[in-house]
């Protein structure tokens, strides 16, 4: 059984082309896309809440708006969905965790407020692993997302909510936020375009923290024109988030028709050896048709050599869950959310963590607690750190002789759930993903044809700081590769 | 070793005068034979017109939770930016402290509790934004300065029901308005010998933190706090033993008293064979007396790492240029001008800098004024403050005084009114009927005198030296008495020698 429909009623760029000309209603692009949900989320459950009255008066006012000749923006019309752990002022935002219950953000996220401004229209609040703890979103306080391609199989993770509302129709663009993955991973297994931008091109602002120094946002689309369209109107300094790179979105849409003749694209040795176990014969071999398709369109591809990427999982496991364990300390029943009750206010924290967190996140908590505790901190936060600076090192001496990098997105096609029910086998998952969370470099999957269970297949394509605009030329040319192969 | 009761310091210099030194110290002095070892860690709030990561009000006394937003409420997905001024602040106090400032990383100190929003504090932990100074005590002692570093200030707390402890607490009320205020928290080394040193190193840094304009510092608001790490050791030896941090001291007067009295339980402990452990105490200040708070056991590991969601503070050459370029007087160097313009010991030129006086006792000399005269008046005249005095009237009325147009109780009595209601001294020494008494009238005066009272002067004019100087006080009465005290002392002295022949 397949729910799979991607850009059902149209992609981001046509349904905004029709609503800005008048041709089609934001009122009925929104009616359809909320049908679409109806008759499908019962088995997909991409969301936690789905936003059904704000969206429908978000679009009669943008109706009006564009009635009275008002230029809504690039985004009109377009429904979106939001991963559950970007701020929405006044609608739940959960994390898909219990602690959050009840608890409604006075304030928006940046991304949530420049969607807006842009004429997209937020339709639901989707699922994810608890926090972002995870690769499948089975670590949802509120159930696992099914993905729409296989009902059987998890639609990857943790932004698995808003990669299979993409797959499903529900929207034709979704924002997930990814700290080891958690965009490209999903969007591999959900046949979608995903990307992480460079760390502090898109503002945190808004978005709830996990791994503060690795957590960047990004859309998912169907392809990417769309993905570049919506990075556009995502990225761009932010003064309330310090950690904004200060300059203006890069204009990732101008290339995209370019080609890619003259680049010079890296194949990572390390990533498709057998130095990383579990890489799926027809995965490799995607990725190989995809490194023979960029010659084909005029690239030059070379094996290149980032030797701390096989450390990146550890060096990963110990900062993240480092930075989580202090992120998630305020969820101590006080002020906001779940608060069970004590005979003291220790107690009550104690009582309110217990029963508000799920095994993953305290399974990272206590991790990261004790690689930041007295004595250990040194050796395993403090080590990971010098990984990351090894490892910038490397990849920035590999920029030197090539422009792009390739590699799998993920191991494999989409598993089935509870395939991957050791902790370690599931983070294993994230080993292509994870390097360029650590070196804070942008990175995009795009869907390459499909495994030999007819799942898709995504292949990754990695560029240096700020390197997004020939990230995004080299993808659409993977992209026109695969369209001429299907 | 310095006997703290009566004031004299180790080095055996005059005795530092202090304002808000309070009564003297109770407590006895610790015995000879031991020595205090003492460290301070000093807390500043910054009266910057934000808080240190959002745009809230940094006010003191608003309505609880008014002065509050996302980010210093800590609401999940809020993140912090730097307030630059903080930054400038802390850099002005560490070169007036005379450390090294340095680019700087804000750090994340881990603990739970209720009033700090994030469960963690936003501060600085290895690469503080100021280490490695000194501040020079007015007697010259010189105290070492370990850091001095940014942080952010927690909520506040009040816990209802049981002890007034949370742990007992049957609720409580937290006032999230001083969350994210910024701090400034100084460490000195363990260099304090003695309660005075102590409290001449408070006075010092809060002089210099009221000179810079970067803090009110008042200890009774909280705006100034102060911990004390306390250890003695038997005199003679360089041993560091277990220290108590002492807390919850509310002013100067009470950190001599806490510091006297943790010394003296910590002596008393040795002497009976045990020792005292390493805990958190604090100073009850009805009670007089420090009560244990937080044992070691529970001593907290804070998990120190590098906030990531801050970048590292990285002072350009221009910033520091720009800030040794503004850097105001600082109370040392306003001392030592004072003692020279005025003539005056290090503890009187102390006292009218503590006073805020010194930049107008300047200002008065500048105009022309003597400065002994300007001291005096200040010391013990205008101790209620100068009112509506300025330094060119001040001037005005020193010249008079010493020109002899008036005597110092005349000159004493036009000084006060003018610090109460202004106006220049000519008008109100006019209008008090104070003229300059010719020394042709006061002559007639004594001559009178010589005739009826032949046999007092004689005294006055014989060998006997303590004799004579009663009768000089005789003289100078009656003259007084005849004036109605408008005749200048010194003149009448200087015409009653002239007599003497
Ligand atoms: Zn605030």
């Amino acid at each position: 059984m397949t729910h799979a429909q991607p850009a059902a009623f149209g992609t981001a760029h046509s349904i905004a082309a029709a609503v800005r000309s008048g041709e089609r209603t934001a009122a009925s692009v929104v009616d359809e896309h909320l049908a679409r949900i109806d008759a499908a989320e019962g088995e997909v459950n991409a969301y936690n809440h789905v936003m059904a009255a704000e969206a429908r008066a978000a679009a009669a006012d943008l109706d009006v708006r564009i009635a009275a000749g008002e230029d809504v923006g690039p985004l009109a019309g377009v429904p979106v969905t939001l991963k559950d752990n970007m701020c929405t002022r006044g609608v739940p935002t959960t994390c898909s965790s219990k602690i959050l219950e009840g608890w409604h953000p006075p304030y928006s996220a940046t991304v949530v407020d420049r969607l807006a401004a842009a004429g997209a229209i937020a339709v639901g609040k989707a699922n994810l692993d608890e926090f972002a703890m995870g690769s499948s979103t089975e670590n949802s306080a509120f159930g696992p997302t099914r993905n729409p391609h296989n009902l059987g199989t998890v639609p990857g993770g943790s932004s698995g909510g808003s990669a299979a509302a993409v797959a499903a129709g529900f929207s034709p663009l979704s924002l997930g936020s990814d700290t080891g993955g958690s965009i490209r991973q999903p969007a591999s297994f959900c046949g979608l375009v995903g990307v992480k931008p460079t760390y502090g091109a898109v503002s945190r602002y808004g978005l709830i923290a996990f791994g503060s120094s690795l957590d960047q946002i990004g859309p998912f689309a169907t392809d990417v024109a769309d993905a570049a369209l919506s990075y556009e109107v995502i990225a761009g300094h932010d003064e309330r988030d310090s950690t904004s790179v200060a300059q203006p979105a890069l204009a990732v849409s101008s290339k995209l028709d370019a080609g890619v003749e003259g680049l010079r694209v890296g194949i990572i040795s390390e990533m498709v050896g057998g130095s990383i176990e579990g890489l799926a014969p027809d995965v490799l071999a995607r990725t190989t048709a995809a490194a023979d398709a960029l010659v084909a369109a005029g690239a030059t591809v070379d094996e290149c050599s980032i030797p701390t990427s096989i450390h990146g999982i550890a060096a990963y496991y110990m900062v993240a869950p480092a930075e989580a364990s202090s992120n998630l300390a305020r969820f101590d029943g006080v002020r906001y959310g779940l608060r069970e009750d004590g005979n003291n206010t220790a107690a009550m924290n104690t009582a309110s963590r217990t029963a508000g967190f799920g095994d993953e996140v305290k399974r990272r908590i206590m991790l990261g607690t004790y690689a930041l505790s007295a004595g250990y901190r040194d050796a395993y936060y403090g080590k990971a750190q010098q990984v990351r600076a090894k490892m910038a090192e490397e990849f920035a001496s590999v920029y030197e002789r090539f422009d792009v990098l390739l590699t799998p997105t993920a191991p494999s096609t989409a598993f089935a759930f509870g395939a991957k029910a050791d902790p370690m086998a599931m983070y294993l998952n994230d080993v292509y993903t994870i390097p360029s969370n650590l070196v804070g470099h942008p990175a995009i999957s795009v869907p390459f044809g499909a495994g030999d269970d007819g799942m898709p297949i995504g292949v990754q394509v990695l560029a240096p700081l700020m390197g997004e605009v020939v990230m995004f030329q080299v993808a659409a040319e993977l992209e026109r590769a695969a369209g001429g192969a299907a | 070793m310095s006997d703290a009761s009566t004031g004299v310091s180790a080095s055996g210099m005059a005795p530092v005068v202090m304002i808000d030194r309070g009564p003297d110290i109770h407590e006895p002095s610790i015995p000879d034979d031991w020595e205090l070892v003492c460290g301070l860690e000093v807390h500043v709030e910054l009266s910057t017109a934000t808080k240190l990561f959002c745009g809230c009000a940094n006010a003191f006394g608003a309505e609880p939770n008014t002065n509050v937003c996302p980010t210093c409420l800590g609401l999940p997905g809020s993140l912090p930016v730097i307030n630059e001024k903080a930054v400038t602040d802390a850099m002005r106090l560490g070169r007036a402290l005379n450390c090294t400032v340095q680019p700087a990383v804000m750090a994340r100190k881990n603990y739970f509790y209720p009033d700090m929003p994030k469960d963690f504090q936003t501060s600085q932990y290895d690469k503080p934004t100021n280490e490695n100074g000194w501040l020079d005590l007015p007697d010259g002692t010189r105290i070492n300065v370990e850091r001095a570093h940014i942080e952010e200030d927690t909520g506040k707390s009040t816990h209802v029901g049981g002890d007034g402890r949370i742990s007992s607490a049957e609720y409580s009320l937290i006032d999230y308005n001083r969350a994210g205020v910024p701090l400034l928290e100084i460490v000195s080394r363990p260099d304090i010998r003695t309660a005075e040193e102590a409290k001449a190193y408070v006075s010092e840094l809060r002089g210099i933190v009221l000179a810079l304009g970067v803090s009110d510092a008042r200890m009774e608001e909280g705006s100034m706090r102060v911990d004390a790490n306390i250890s003695v050791r038997p005199r003679g030896t360089d041993e560091l033993r277990l220290r108590c941090e002492v807390k919850n001291i509310n002013s100067i007067s009470s950190l001599g008293r806490a510091i006297q009295h943790e010394a003296n339980r910590h002596i008393d402990l040795y002497l009976t064979g045990d020792r005292p452990i390493q805990e958190t105490r604090h100073w009850d200040e009805e009670a007089g007396r420090t009560r244990s708070g937080r044992s070691k056991e529970d001593a907290e590991d804070y998990r120190y790492f590098p906030e990531p969601d801050l970048v590292p503070l990285e002072p350009s050459a221009e910033e520091l240029q720009a800030i040794d370029e503004s850097m105001p007087q600082l109370p040392a160097a306003i001392r030592s001008e004072l003692m020279t313009a005025a003539e005056i010991g290090v503890e009187d030129a102390g006292l009218l800098v503590d006073r805020g006086d010194a930049v107008f006792a300047l200002e008065a000399i500048g105009a022309g004024a003597d400065g002994s005269r300007v001291a005096v008046h200040l010391i013990n005249n205008l101790a209620d403050g100068v009112g509506a005095l300025t330094p060119a009237s001040f001037a005005e009325l020193v010249a008079m005084e010493t020109g002899g147009d008036l005597s110092s109780t005349q000159t004493k009595e036009v000084l006060a009114e003018m610090a109460g209601t202004g106006g220049s001294a000519k008008d109100i020494a006019a209008a008090k009927g104070f003229e300059a008494m010719d020394t042709g009238e006061l002559d007639g005066l004594i001559d009178g005198l010589i005739a009826d009272h032949a046999d007092e002067w004689s005294r006055f004019c014989g060998d006997d030296e303590g004799d004579a100087k009663k009768m000089a006080g005789f003289f100078t009465g009656q003259i007084m008495k005849a004036t109605r005290g408008q005749a200048d002392g010194k003149v009448v002295a200087q015409l009653l020698n002239a007599r003497k022949g």
